[in-house]
């Protein structure tokens, strides 16, 4: 996997690099500071840090490139020994997309919409080759091919749009390799991609550096990925490099506490406790002060690192470490030493779902005419579970499974086509809030996925706290302030954050504050749609810790809704799998994670990547876009990797219960999977 | 935390200056607001400043050019040029400055209505909107005032009712915008009333899109209102008012240009101000977009 080539010139080197903007008072503030760096051909590299950190920022500049306002204050980023702001427009031209190209993030945007694919990548190819006309579409067949797209003359006539996620960025790689560049960077590659289409891309891109001697410079959050990809990692905090070494290392043991800090914030599969949040938040640019960035967050901070920054300093290992005290870092814990989230079941139910189903299908103003009535497959169908008081349920699912939905319609906020929910002690539930009743409404919460939405940026945090309790409980005066103080306190949020307004807080107080808002109304059930996938992973860890101590002081039951199933795992008392809208497996987590059954549930755990050097994740089920459900049999028949028939089409696959709860919905026989 | 050194939610004086300030800091803004200001200065202080009664009609001064004594000279009545100048945004003032008002505000209303609505009901209702907009203003209102007369009172309605019609646009696409957003659904999954909601979620955040729309139709109301006198059905003689100044000095326009020009950059100077002002108010409520600071 190492291909060091380190006695060639790197082809990307970056040098004391520093880029900032100038600040409305006139201070230059920098967001960039001092980053060294090199890559050699054949090699790749991850740069890892959290948002704010300046890994894009880095690997834009490795471009020539910087965002509109900011501007270059010293050092150079040089491409095969020229420099990359120095140069002029036509120069820049010339390397950009045809020696040096960019993967961006969301390719689905990156992607011209009306044109087709295969005139986009013959404009590439037209651009930076010398290819004659007539060769260039059996190139584009054969680039296609390569990124493994199925059909590569089909998808070249297709529009962007008609692509999956998966595909249209798996079309942005052939682009970029259009022109057999030297290296590539790629911007958060696999963010927003479900876990079975990341694990596909990764491996695809894994192949294509180690047979074409590229060289990677692979900019993401997300530390599992990183593992699989990268030779080298770099760890950037508060615009600096603060660690840098071989990924093995880097992963396994890193000798820097902020990225000690960062792995045990990581909720793992194998590890059912609550992840150890990384507490504080990164300085804004401009306010690190004159020490160490990290000190304010760092456990060995001593007097010397609150006064004189730290230089990289060279380990024995090869590692390049931003730390005073690098022999110190290996006491800091490395995995969560973090409670088990607490188990408290009662016997009671308190939420049961009965074959709930849900329809988007619209009668269309044609269909009403005629008197026809569509024909539509329910969106979510057969969705029977009851829950108990105290009880955490995960729902887990790639995005479109109608997880969300299935909260949505729990919470009134849609209609479901058939079904009951039934609320103990309300009896059966009306179907949309307008109909409940107050002490109905009342006791089923909802907490939303992102608090930039979810929080009116007009009201104070105070007001917005303050509305659950004047609705629900008359409060007013004193009694109020003093209930809102109580709930800010109950999330870690101090009293001066009452007057202010959502802008002023970061997106983990934000979230703070709309649990805050979730609990003051004493709910039973709360329904959590996401609530830390817009959250940075250390943020992401205090959140989760919040939550689980919420739920301990009053027995709340939740719902917790998540694409991330290692997250769902540190959470939950029982995990239920969606696949388009249908249940595939429900059992305790212990049961599901340790021993997953349904193949579906085998494909979505075997594709989830861990930051720990391992081996390769199994490899996930056919990459294939589902637009709907299929009408009839299994909704997993045409992805399953362990598919035996027609039967599967044509029938409903049956329930098999196993022991504890644990029940699958397949033909195939529980021993057999 | 380094949560600290963020500031308490300022007072409303606090905002209204801070966004004053905005408008100032650009030169576009500072210049809109100078003018706006001075006009409503004379507006209201004209009748002492002007030096001439604007009826005083003397037949030997008729169509004279700028001198000393008359530093804009005379129209053709021998009446003084500069103080009918002076005097003659009054009535537009007046009326635009109540009719924008409650244009924005039934306009407005109808528009978050509409948006809350939505389905069919908003289908057809914007479609009735659409074909209201589709008429030339002129032939609307003329209309109306050929049936209700002219004064103050058939005005200010009028112009109000037709320019709340295009503000129903603007509340209803910043409602829709509005609406689909997560506080929005949060509110309503807690049971709040319909009032509640618009109230408080929705209101405070379509506000700053209705103070921007208010100020581009309030020029929009000046020019009209200046139109109508134009063509004699808005102020009566011998009232001055610069549409009327225009209409009737533009006969002389030949050999006395100063009739026509001064009551033309008085009324161009007021519209430029008030566009001016609600392009630098777009920008420091950051409702235009496109103007935000990268960082």
């Amino acid at each position: 996997m190492m291909k060091g080539a380190e006695t060639n010139d790197p082809i990307i080197r970056v040098s004391e690099l520093s880029v900032g903007f100038t600040s409305r008072a006139g201070h230059t503030i920098p967001v960039l500071r001092d980053v060294d760096l090199a890559v050699f051909s054949g090699q790749s590299i991850g740069l890892v840090g959290e948002s704010g950190s300046g890994k894009s920022t880095l690997a834009l500049a490795m471009l020539g490139y910087m965002k509109r306002g900011l501007r270059l204050i010293r050092g150079e980023a040089r491409f095969a020994g020229s420099d990359m702001f120095a140069m002029t427009g036509r120069e820049l031209e010339a390397i950009r997309g045809g020696r040096l190209a960019l993967i961006p993030q969301n390719s689905g945007q990156s992607l011209t919409p009306s044109l087709r694919v295969g005139a986009q990548l013959s404009e590439a190819l037209e651009l930076h080759t010398a290819l004659a006309e007539s060769e260039r579409e059996a190139r584009i067949v054969r680039l296609l091919e390569q990124v493994r797209l199925p059909d590569p003359a089909e998808i070249a006539r297709r529009y962007p749009h008609e692509l999956s996620g998966g595909q249209q960025q798996r079309v942005a790689i052939a682009m970029a390799l259009a022109a057999e560049p030297e290296a590539l960077i790629l911007d958060e590659p696999t963010t927003g991609l479900d876990v079975t289409t990341q694990a596909h891309i990764l491996e695809l891109l894994r192949d294509l550096a180690s047979k074409a001697g590229m060289a990677m410079v692979y900019v993401s959050h997300d530390l599992g990925a990183i593992a699989r990809v990268c030779d080298r990692v770099v760890v950037m905090y508060a615009g600096e490099v603060v660690l840098e070494g071989w990924a093995r290392e880097v992963l396994r043991d890193p000798a820097h506490p902020y990225a000690r800090g960062l792995l045990a914030s990581i909720p793992k599969l194998k590890d059912p406790r609550l992840p150890t949040a990384l507490e504080g938040r990164p300085p804004a640019p401009g306010q690190a002060g004159r020490g160490c960035a990290f000190v304010a967050r760092c456990a060995i901070a001593a007097d010397k690192c609150r006064i004189t920054r730290p230089e990289l300093v060279l380990l024995p290992s090869g590692a390049r470490v931003r730390c005073h005290f690098p022999e110190r870092v290996g006491d800091l814990p490395l995995c969560s030493t973090g409670a088990y989230a607490v188990r408290e079941m009662a016997q009671d139910v308190i939420l049961s779902l009965g074959d709930l189903s849900i329809t988007y299908a619209r009668t269309g103003l044609l269909d009403q005419v005629l008197g026809r009535k569509p024909v539509m497959t329910p969106t979510v169908e057969g969705i029977s579970i009851e829950l108990a008081r105290g009880e955490t349920l995960g729902l887990v699912g790639e995005s479109g499974s109608g997880k969300s939905t299935i909260l949505k319609t729990v919470a009134g906020l849609m209609k479901p086509a058939g079904g009951r929910i039934e609320l103990a002690g309300s009896g059966p539930l009306p179907p949309l809030v307008e109909n409940r009743r107050p002490d109905q409404l009342r006791r089923i919460q909802l907490i939303f996925q992102n608090p930039d939405e979810s929080l009116n940026p007009r009201q104070t945090i105070a007001e917005i706290i303050a509305q659950p309790l004047k609705l629900y409980f008359g409060m007013a005066g004193e009694a109020l302030r003093q209930r809102t103080e109580e709930l800010l306190e109950s999330v870690r949020l101090g009293v001066h954050y009452m007057e202010r307004l959502p802008s002023q807080l970061s997106g983990g107080e934000k979230q703070r504050v709309a649990i805050a808002r979730a609990f003051a109304a004493q709910p039973d059930l709360v329904l959590c749609d996401e609530v830390t996938s817009a959250l940075d992973v250390s943020v992401q860890a205090a959140v989760l810790d919040l939550l689980d101590r919420l739920r301990r002081n009053r027995n709340t039951t939740y719902v917790f809704v998540s694409h991330d199933l290692a997250v769902v795992r540190a959470l939950s008392d029982r995990v239920a799998v969606l696949y388009q809208g249908r249940l595939c497996e429900i059992g305790p987590a212990a049961a599901v994670y340790s021993a997953p059954s349904h193949p579906y549930t085998q494909v979505l755990l075997g594709a989830v990547l861990e930051p720990g050097p391992g081996p390769a994740p199994p490899q996930a089920a056919a990459d294939v876009v589902e637009l709907s459900p299929p009408a009839t049999g299994c909704a997993f028949q045409r992805r399953c990797p362990k598919r035996i028939g027609p039967l599967c089409d044509s029938d409903a696959p049956p329930w098999r219960s196993g022991a504890d709860g644990h029940s699958i919905r397949c033909h195939i026989p529980w021993q057999e999977l | 935390m380094t949560a600290a050194t963020y500031a308490a939610r300022p007072s409303l004086f606090a905002r209204v200056t801070a966004v004053l300030g905005e408008i100032l800091a650009r030169p576009s803004g500072a210049t809109g607001l100078a003018l706006v200001a001075l006009h409503l200065f004379l507006a209201i202080f004209s009748p002492l400043l002007a030096p001439y009664d604007y009826r005083a009609v003397d037949a030997n001064l008729m169509l004279n050019g700028p001198s000393a004594a008359h530093w804009l000279g005379t129209d053709h009545l021998g009446r003084d040029t500069l103080s009918r100048t002076l005097l003659g945004g009054r009535e537009a003032i007046l009326v635009t400055a109540i009719a924008t008002p409650l244009a924005v505000l039934w306009g407005g209303f109808a528009g978050i209505f509409f948006g809350l609505v939505g389905g069919r009901t908003d289908d057809v209702l914007m479609r009735v909107v659409d074909a209201f907009l589709a008429l030339p203003w002129i032939l609307k209102m003329l209309v109306l005032i050929v049936t209700f007369g002219a004064g103050i009172e058939v005005l200010i309605p009028t112009l109000a009712f037709f320019y709340g019609i295009p503000v129903i646009r603007v509340a209803r696409a910043a409602t829709h915008d509005v609406v689909a957003r997560d506080f929005v659904q949060a509110a309503r999954a807690r049971g709040h009333g319909a009032a509640t909601i618009i109230w408080r979620e929705l209101l405070p955040n379509v506000r700053d899109a209705l103070l921007v729309e208010g100020a581009m139709r309030w020029s929009w109301m000046l020019l009209a209102f200046s139109s109508l006198s134009f063509l004699g059905f808005g102020v009566s003689p011998p009232t001055p008012d610069w549409g009327l100044m225009i209409a009737d000095a533009r006969g002389f326009m030949s050999f006395a240009p100063h009739g026509v020009l001064a009551p033309v950059v008085a009324l161009s100077s007021l519209i430029i101000g008030i566009n001016l002002t609600a392009d630098a108010l777009a920008k420091a409520l950051g409702i235009d977009r496109s103007q935000k600071a990268p960082l």
